[in-house]
């Protein structure tokens, strides 16, 4: 799959975004020897992107954090080197970005840059299984309350449909509805369907661009 | 919501017990945002707005938001508040208001570490708040989840107690569980409602002013007023007590734990069962009441128990009592924010094997 030099996953709250911001960061890795992740969360308090900071950086992916990330310090705030993947023009950049508007919010600085340069994806991640944006309203709500929040138009869908560890094949089958319809509202391409690497095999040829996640191990996972 | 039910959903925990609690047919949510619960209170800030006679009210304060939930309650509304483990605190004198004026409320603690403002990351330290509670001679019914599922379904129960013996009761969790994300049945079945004839609803010329205080200045009165509470009290400790067996039909070693410390020790006794040793457990549902009944019988056949808890040593003290010390109770915990590992708590099963204590 083609990608560009920075690439943003934004959406609902809880839709998967840190899991396939990532995965797609070590996507580009494997192809590319300049690469950096920014965690852009301002609203998890737990389960982030620096969760994986380690084995990325042991890959040689630059990530960029919240000092404070996964810390007892409950501070919302950027380190000022997020702004090296603007200026930076020779370094691959993935954007996890915080949920909701709120999440979005944090974005607004960086905006001008990154419509200037022009070479970016903004991805709106959605999951149908979430029950604020089970329907296509909901998800259109979010759509235009990011869009307000941080000024930067999406520019396609991942369509991450999933009940976590239950998930079916079938059940991400069935979501292809959900994700044209989506698409068919916002006017968006679907650029991938992502899934837990165990169910690729059996879905394989039957989605198109379909992306296979390993799941961020979690410290506190029980 | 509109759609199917029986379909699952993926949700936090924190979101779960906002869309069961309105399921459960609560329309008024007073709060204030604390991590490791705020996605509770902005769930309801997105939901409640939208329904019919739905009120969300961000608090200037917690202390604000419990006033406002007795405030309700006294109508006879069904009404909730939630925080974490240093808001709860500030909550406190209302929940003693709550008690002493009889009235129902469905208060959620998604506890974290402490004391003082602590840290952010999970913990049980409140269980001695939770079960003791904070002046005056009163109980709070309190509901440990261990799972998303269930933070839905002890949400709908937690507000039917309320409601069935004038309390409140708690529903007490942690980070993690405010936190992970899993997948969930939000088919909770028909919500059991009850009349309120004590509630202020205005008396309409047909009967005497209903009035709500906790205040007496007659000791006579006020011994009454108690002694009246305590035999509802009972009433709730002989119907109530919930509880989870898990591998207790041959366990020689008694492991008790709630919440997301349950999750970690059902890991370590079947890691104990691969090896041969003979664990179970007993994971209270209700800590308060507390299945002191269920113990107290283990306390027979088994060796020894293991409280595991995220605290310096509380839910011990209730394990011991409730068995009479009848059997070493060895404590195996983590606090401040840290999770016991699958491996402490075997470390502390085969430690308690090793006792070779006499089987009864």
């Amino acid at each position: 799959m083609d990608y560009r030099r920075i690439t943003l996953f934004a959406g609902h709250y809880g839709s998967g975004k840190t899991n396939i911001a990532v995965n797609w960061t070590k996507y580009i890795a494997e192809k590319e020897s300049r690469v950096t992740l920014a965690d852009m969360d301002i609203v998890n308090p737990y389960y982030r992107a620096k969760d994986s900071a380690r084995e990325l950086e042991d890959m040689g992916i630059r990530v960029i954090s919240s000092f404070f990330a996964n810390s007892n310090v409950d501070l919302p705030a950027l380190p000022q080197d997020i702004y090296s993947v603007i200026d930076d023009k020779s370094r691959y950049a993935v954007l996890d970005v915080g949920g909701d508007d709120r999440g979005a919010l944090a974005l607004g600085r960086l905006v001008p840059g990154i419509l200037e340069e022009n070479s970016y994806e903004m991805l709106l991640v959605v999951n149908r299984f979430r029950p604020l944006t089970r329907d296509i309203d909901g998800i259109m709500e979010v759509v235009s309350e990011i869009e307000t929040a941080c000024r930067l138009p999406f520019t396609a869908i991942v369509n991450n449909s999933n009940l976590g560890a239950e998930t079916t094949p079938e059940d991400v089958l069935e979501s292809m509805d959900y994700a044209n319809e989506v698409s068919r509202r916002t006017g968006l391409p679907i650029k991938m369907t992502t899934v837990e690497k165990g169910l690729f095999d059996s879905l394989s040829g039957r989605i198109e661009n379909l992306f296979p996640l390993s799941l961020q191990k979690r410290p506190t996972e029980t | 919501m509109s759609e199917d039910m029986s379909e699952k959903v993926l949700m936090k925990g924190n979101e779960a017990i906002a869309e069961a609690a309105i399921m459960a047919g609560c329309r008024h949510y007073f709060g204030y945002p604390i991590t490791p619960q705020t996605e509770l209170t902005a769930y309801m800030a997105k939901r409640l707005p939208k329904m019919e006679g739905g009120v969300f009210l961000q608090a200037e304060s917690e202390i604000a938001a419990i006033n406002m939930v007795i405030g309700v309650s006294s109508a006879g509304k069904r009404v909730m508040t939630s925080s974490s483990s240093p808001g709860i605190s500030l909550k406190g004198e209302g929940l003693s208001y709550l008690a002493g004026c009889d009235l129902p409320a469905f208060v959620v603690n998604v506890q974290r570490g402490g004391p003082g403002l602590g840290g952010i990351q999970p913990s049980q330290s409140d269980y001695f708040q939770a079960t003791r509670g904070t002046h005056g001679d009163y109980h709070t019914i309190v509901l440990a989840p261990d799972s998303v599922q269930e933070m839905v379904s002890l949400t709908v129960k937690g507000f039917e107690l309320a409601d069935k013996y004038r309390m409140t009761s708690m529903l007490l969790a942690d980070g993690t569980l405010g936190q992970m994300m899993e997948p969930v049945s939000l088919d909770v079945g028909e919500i059991k409602t009850f009349d309120k004839p004590w509630a202020t609803t205005g008396t309409k010329m047909q009967r005497p002013n209903n009035i709500i205080n906790s205040l007496s200045l007659i000791p006579e009165e006020l011994e009454q007023w108690n002694m009246t509470r305590f035999e509802r009290y009972k009433v709730v400790e002989e119907n109530e007590v919930m509880y989870e067996e898990y591998m207790m039909d041959d366990a020689e070693i008694c492991l008790v734990s709630f919440g997301i410390t349950a999750r970690v020790s059902k890991n370590a006794i079947n890691e104990a069962r691969a090896q041969g040793i003979k664990a179970g457990m007993i994971r209270p549902i209700t800590l308060w009441p507390f299945p002191k009944k269920a113990l107290c019988e283990a306390a027979d056949k088994v060796k020894a128990f293991i409280s595991v808890e995220m605290s310096m040593g509380q839910l011990i003290e209730d394990v011991e009592l409730a068995t009479r010390c009848k059997k070493p109770v060895l404590l195996c915990n983590r606090c401040g924010g840290v999770i016991p590992s699958p491996q402490n708590v075997m470390d502390k099963i085969v430690e308690a094997n090793n006792l070779g204590g006499e089987k009864a």
